[in-house]
């Protein structure tokens, strides 16, 4: 490169004849290269990543929803094999000694004894029989999922012995089996419901928020007045109209949509307010100059921008259809059995006498509890991931 | 100011209109007519019959009549004041209602006194202590009480009362002052079993409420006033309390829109495990022996209980906020 001559008179405009490579000037550095290159749903992992609670939840109900696959394995026991000689039985503790000597984990016999005088059901411990606890041992013969019939449990007893870890209920049924087995219905109620009003928010939302007017204005009057409504009163009212001679199944399917058809709003509202800042963007414009119909603009364009937002929200209102199914099941009107859920374990757990006397009924309550919890905190960690250019 | 209560109050009429439609297609959706049940069910149980009373009930309702004539006869009817008539109590639906509607309402009064009372400290502290574990840890608290079933703990609340305060198990006062006047006693035994329900619905409500006090609290802390307050040298409690707290406040009343609703539902939930005499347990009952006009009544009775708290709402908002005044919009 020679540089430029002075002549007596005026500079000479002067232009290197090299090519230009642009990345001479700034090179980036690979750390640099792979972030901007990256994808928004990569930013957004990688944002994601660092809210810890939120990985763990994740990864919590990631197991649980894996649970579903294989409960039949890993109940110690089948939904609705009976044990009449334990009836109301407290649960087993597990030992790992016995009289000081270490035996490995087991549990005692039980003694049962009627109490004349109150008529209780009085179970205590019998310490000359022990039990082992064994894992990957056989039980009770289920049929896997239609595919063929199995014996493997997880864990259970030695031949002879009872293990109910969390008590049994009022047919002397296992409540721990019970409880895995309710996960089931409990857990897919929510993913059920949450894509009914998925669809339904995104569809009604996106028409209103991309046309507006007057169907903007009648979407938002409804949508005004479904969340001015008091929800559990609506679902019992909802719930109470489906026949009654309808299967336990079908019932499951009405008790989804009725979850999904009022929880739609919130989602809407989002989609509404979002699409009618996007419908103004260049990109928006070129591609109705193009010829792109509503439905491929809308669907194409303007949701992709704000997918990640949806479904952290999404995300943050399936504690509430969780907990809808469990008040109206343990209302009665919600599922019912041999349908089993954690609503409807707890329907047993309805009287004061169930507190009082066999408290170990409520235990379903806890999965519950958890699953709220860990969709809680894993949906605000989707949340602050959604917008990762923050 | 008048004019803008007027316009809320013509807008508030559109609305109970929709919501009365919603609920008549509710009250309707069962298969069959009530009448021809109603009847079947009396002679299943080997009852006679009396034609003078189905002719009466099919006046009534006008069953013979289509769908939208009978939508009409039962709007004007509740325009005049007629609820209707319960099938299950034999009674016009006005004369089951009475006094549970005023509990509603009690209950519903003291739980959101109580989500306001325990939401504002937390909600203050949590938003100027950000991040810190104190923030944390009653976020966390107020996620539990969001987490935890409603009706189960109020199993448990009512059993403890029991054991350990004494407190009579089920209803709304010591069963000596049922069907009593109101005195000065039976006010006071209602208080002592109130506060079950209240906390129990109002534990759900407030973490709901803590989270959006401590965000718009946040947001109005980051604002330039704050700094420029602080700049000056204005204690840091001062600045805090002089103008974002004011601002947060505002939120603070016009919410009382969206936690309503939660209200209603909860304590129609709770009422029925308490078997409190409100709203709850005789809904509950209504929709179950399908007696569909009481259900829907009380429906319709919540719901504009609803619209009423919102529309309260928005009026001590527009008292207090004249930008709302003048704009002359609805604060949602």
């Amino acid at each position: 490169m020679t540089p430029p001559k002075a002549d007596a008179g005026a500079l000479r405009h002067w232009v290197s004849e090299e090519p230009f490579d642009p990345y001479s000037i700034e090179p980036l550095s690979p750390e640099q290269e792979h972030y901007y290159l990256a994808s928004q749903w990569q930013l957004m992992w990688w944002k994601f990543k660092r809210h810890r609670l939120g990985v763990a939840c994740g990864v919590f109900l990631l197991l649980m929803y894996a649970s579903v696959l294989i409960s039949e394995f890993l109940a110690p026991y089948n939904l609705h094999s009976r044990h009449t000689e334990f009836i109301y039985a407290p649960p087993q503790s597990v030992h790992l000694f016995h009289e000081g000597e270490f035996i490995g984990p087991f549990v005692y016999g039980t003694n049962y004894r009627l109490n004349m005088e109150n008529l209780r059901r009085e179970y205590t411990e019998n310490r000359s029989e022990i039990y082992r606890i064994g894992l990957f041992c056989r039980g009770d013969t289920y049929s896997f999922w239609g595919i063929g019939r199995g014996s493997l449990h997880l864990i259970c007893v030695a031949e002879g012995g009872s293990m109910f870890l969390l008590g049994t209920d009022r047919l002397g049924r296992d409540v721990l089996s019970r409880i895995i087995y309710g996960a089931r219905i409990s857990l897919t109620i929510g993913l059920l419901g949450i894509t009914i009003s998925f669809v339904l928010g995104i569809v009604i939302g996106g028409l209103a928020g991309y046309y507006g007017g007057v169907l903007d204005l009648l979407v938002q009057r409804l949508i005004e007045i479904l969340q001015s409504f008091p929800h559990i009163p609506l679902w019992m009212a909802l719930s109470a109209v489906l026949p009654v001679t309808w299967s336990p199944l079908l019932i499951f399917f009405g008790i989804t949509i009725i979850l999904g058809l009022l929880d739609w709003t919130g989602l809407a509202r989002g989609v509404r307010s979002k699409l009618l800042a996007l419908r103004e963007e260049d990109y928006c414009m070129a591609a109705q100059l193009m010829g792109a119909r509503t439905p491929r603009i809308i669907g194409r364009h303007l949701v992709p921008g704000f997918m990640s937002h949806l479904i952290a929200s999404a995300t943050l209102s399936i504690p509430t259809m969780v907990l809808g199914e469990t008040a109206l099941s343990f209302l009665g009107l919600g599922l019912r059995p041999p349908i089993t859920s954690w609503g409807v374990l707890l329907n047993e757990a309805q009287n004061i006498n169930v507190v009082a006397l066999y408290p170990w009924l409520m235990l379903p309550v806890v999965p519950v509890v958890l699953i709220i919890l860990a969709f809680s905190f894993f949906g605000d960690g989707l949340r602050d991931a959604a917008d990762p250019y923050k | 100011m008048l004019g803008y209560i007027v316009r809320r109050l013509f807008i508030m009429i559109p609305t109970l209109l929709a919501i009365s439609v919603l609920v008549f297609v509710i009250i309707e959706l069962p298969p069959g007519d009530y009448l021809e049940s109603y009847v079947a069910e009396l002679q299943s149980q080997g009852e006679s019959i009396d034609p003078k009373r189905i002719e009466f009930l099919r006046q009534e309702y006008g069953f013979d009549k289509p769908m939208h004539e009978r939508y009409i006869h039962w709007v004007w009817g509740m325009v005049q004041g007629d609820f209707g008539y319960s099938f299950e109590y034999r009674l016009p639906v006005r004369d089951v209602v009475g006094d549970k509607l005023f509990l509603t309402v009690i209950v519903s009064f003291f739980t959101v006194l109580f989500t306001w009372i325990m939401a504002f400290p937390i909600g203050v502290y949590s938003a100027t202590h950000q991040y810190s574990w104190g923030d944390y840890g009653l976020t966390f608290i107020g996620l539990l009480g969001l987490a935890t079933p409603n009706f189960l703990l109020a199993l448990v609340l009512l059993y403890l009362a029991n054991v350990w305060f004494g407190t009579s198990i089920g209803g709304l006062m010591d069963p000596q002052y049922l069907d009593q006047p109101w005195s000065w006693a039976k006010a006071q035994s209602v208080l002592e079993h109130l506060w079950i329900p209240v906390v129990v619905v109002g534990t759900s409500g407030t973490a709901a409420m803590i989270r959006r006090l401590r965000a718009n609290l946040l947001d109005e802390l980051e604002k330039q006033y704050v700094i420029t307050a602080r700049a000056k040298g204005l204690p840091p409690f001062r600045a805090l309390l002089k103008y974002p707290l004011r601002m947060a406040l505002n939120f603070f009343i016009s919410d009382i829109g969206s936690i309503l609703p939660s209200v209603f539902s909860g304590t129609a939930l709770v009422a029925i495990v308490l078997s409190l005499p409100t709203t709850g347990p005789v809904l509950l009952a209504a929709l179950q022996s399908q007696d569909m006009y009481l259900a829907g009544s009380f429906l319709m009775f919540l719901a504009v209980l609803t619209v009423i708290g919102v529309l309260l709402s928005d009026l001590a908002l527009a008292a207090l906020d004249p930008r709302i005044r003048l704009q002359g919009g609805t604060t949602r």
